[in-house]
């Protein structure tokens, strides 16, 4: 018996444990984790294979994190089902933990596409540090990688694996790299760097195979793609997405859609229980409606927000977008909101470009707020315009100064600081 | 006034030398101011982390080097844990983080843990930075 109850044990459920700490001094808390390494930051397993992070430094808490938090922490377990009506949780060698509160903070799992070929050697996902690890390995050895998939976490890994001498093709399905963050223009702007470290990009494309290589065929050798083309290569990563681990509440009443469905408390539809992560569908403030959003900031602010919420301190998710900063091939990159609206209707577009920096920002407004962001190179004060956005400031007055170099808290009137800044 | 002395001071503190010439001319990589002087005449002012309750770039942190101090109440910034990834700078509603870019993480005010009195504070000729707890 557990007061409090995770299942999961990275970002979601860390946030958890701390806001239920910062409520709760004393109430149990047990946490179930499949993986038996320390808590280490996903985002960052592709600095683990470009050789710029060690182990130590992508730990994402110090090592005595559970014990420091009186957290009793179930290492190499999988929880299987959940009776709701007993409020307990089955674990994978029979045992039980009944629970007062309960955290659903399962992640998600790497979108895997029904390809031919995807079972040969030397095919891997990449989202945990045991993916990090064997493509470390094979790296030993491989001279020719194809990454499908050129969102966020394809595009980290090329990044690595450019940095420890591969030779790298990118192949994305839609037009352009890092389609749901950037518009035409930025998405060249980055490929363009991205050609010149040696990368070629293909898009518009998928795999439709991975080929055997001529003396094993059980070992990758290469890719077909749509079209015909063959790539060769030692190695692929499929980097097309997460989706929710939702498995243990599917025979539940827990409703799901994609996701698990959360309010504003992050509690479900069943008292008592809760998900934060990649696992649930939170809200998103520009489109004001719940949606996956499957980001590591936003993992751990769910999960806190779930925490205090069940240490009993009510607390509101004060909600996420499609929000990322990337550091990537030295570029930094700020994508926030609607970057690029498939129709222009209601809404009007700043945009600033400046070709020899290398600089492109542009700003999406709907009646007078701000509702898209995407900067690049010029990225410093972005925090400024999100809370500007987060708030839905009126910046009628201040339109013209988005995106000038001098733009900077001074150039919000008094009046607009004292609106949007109330309580912070 | 907008002198900026808030600046100069805030990077020589945060400098390896403490000596402002050598801050200025030598260091490489040059070290950076923490604290920004903030200009839309005739309003200046020295914007500078504020140290929030529940700050956003702590919940924001992919790597783990930004932390709230329980004794202090501080926003503390462990670069050596900084990836660089740019994130906190995304939500902080100051934009009051700032991008190291020569050594690839970012570098925010500290209060000037080592000192009684911040370098900005106690340096500004016009008394125009003051130091001050508030409770909520």
């Amino acid at each position: 018996m557990s007061k409090y109850v995770i299942i999961g044990a990275s970002a979601a459920g860390i946030g958890a444990v701390e806001a239920i700490r910062e409520t709760d001094s004393s109430g149990t808390i047990s946490v179930i984790s499949e993986e038996t390494c320390p808590q280490y930051s996903r985002p960052m397993i592709s600095d683990l294979v470009s050789g710029k992070a060690n182990f130590e430094k992508i730990k994402f808490r110090k090592d005595q994190f559970w014990e420091s938090n009186g957290v009793q922490i179930l290492t190499g377990r999988t929880a299987v089902s959940l009776n709701l009506t007993d409020k307990s949780v089955a674990l994978d060698k029979g045992d039980i933990i009944s629970y007062e509160r309960l955290l659903i903070a399962t992640g998600g799992k790497p979108f895997v596409p029904k390809i031919k070929g995807a079972d040969r050697a030397g095919v891997f996902t990449f989202t945990s540090i045991s993916d990090a690890e064997k493509v470390k390995q094979k790296l030993e050895t491989a001279k020719a990688a194809v990454v499908i998939g050129a969102g966020l976490i394809g595009i980290s890994v090329t990044e690595a694996l450019v940095k420890q001498g591969v030779k790298v093709t990118l192949v994305e399905l839609q037009d352009k790299i890092l389609s749901l963050l950037l518009d035409l223009k930025g998405s060249e702007i980055i490929e363009n760097v991205i050609k010149k470290s040696g990368v070629t990009i293909i898009t518009g494309q998928s795999v439709q195979r991975i080929i055997g290589k001529q003396e094993d065929d059980k070992i990758v050798g290469g890719v077909m793609l749509t079209k015909g083309d063959q790539i060769p290569c030692d190695l692929v990563i499929l980097a097309i997405g997460v989706t929710p681990r939702t498995d243990i509440v599917s025979k539940t009443d827990v409703k799901t859609n994609q996701g698990i469905i959360v309010d504003n408390f992050m509690q479900t539809n069943v008292p008592d229980v809760y998900a934060g992560g990649d696992v649930a569908e939170t809200y998103d403030f520009v489109l004001n409606q719940n949606r996956l959003l499957p980001l590591w900031p936003l993992a751990v602010l769910g999960g806190r927000t779930a925490g205090f919420n069940m240490a009993g301190k009510k607390t509101s998710y004060t909600g996420g977008t499609n929000m990322s900063a990337l550091k990537y091939f030295g570029i930094p990159i700020i994508s926030c909101g609607i970057t690029n609206p498939k129709e222009i209707g209601d809404l009007e577009i700043l945009t600033m470009e400046d070709n020899a920096k290398n600089i492109y920002k542009k700003i999406v407004l709907r009646n007078n707020t701000i509702v898209g962001i995407t900067l690049l190179n010029d990225v410093e004060r972005a925090g400024i315009l999100f809370q500007l956005m987060k708030k839905r400031a009126n910046v009628k007055k201040i339109k013209h100064e988005l995106l000038r170099e001098t733009f900077g808290f001074a150039t919000l009137p008094l009046s607009m600081r004292k609106k949007v800044y109330r309580g912070e | 006034m907008g002198c900026g002395l808030c600046e100069i001071y805030c990077t020589v503190q945060h400098s390896e030398t403490k000596n402002i010439i050598k801050a200025y001319n030598k260091e490489i990589p040059k070290p950076i101011s923490r604290v920004r002087l903030e200009v839309n005449k005739p309003v200046s002012f020295a914007m500078q982390c504020r140290h929030c309750e529940d700050a956003y770039c702590v919940t924001a942190c992919l790597s783990g080097a930004m932390t709230k101090d329980d004794k202090t109440g501080l926003v503390m910034h462990d670069p050596e844990k900084c990836i660089g990834c740019w994130t906190c700078v995304m939500v902080c509603p100051y934009g009051a983080i700032k991008m190291d870019i020569n050594r690839k993480v970012v570098a925010k005010c500290d209060l000037c843990s080592e000192l009684e009195v911040p370098a900005c504070v106690a340096n500004c000729p016009n008394g125009a930075i003051e130091i001050k707890e508030v409770k909520r």
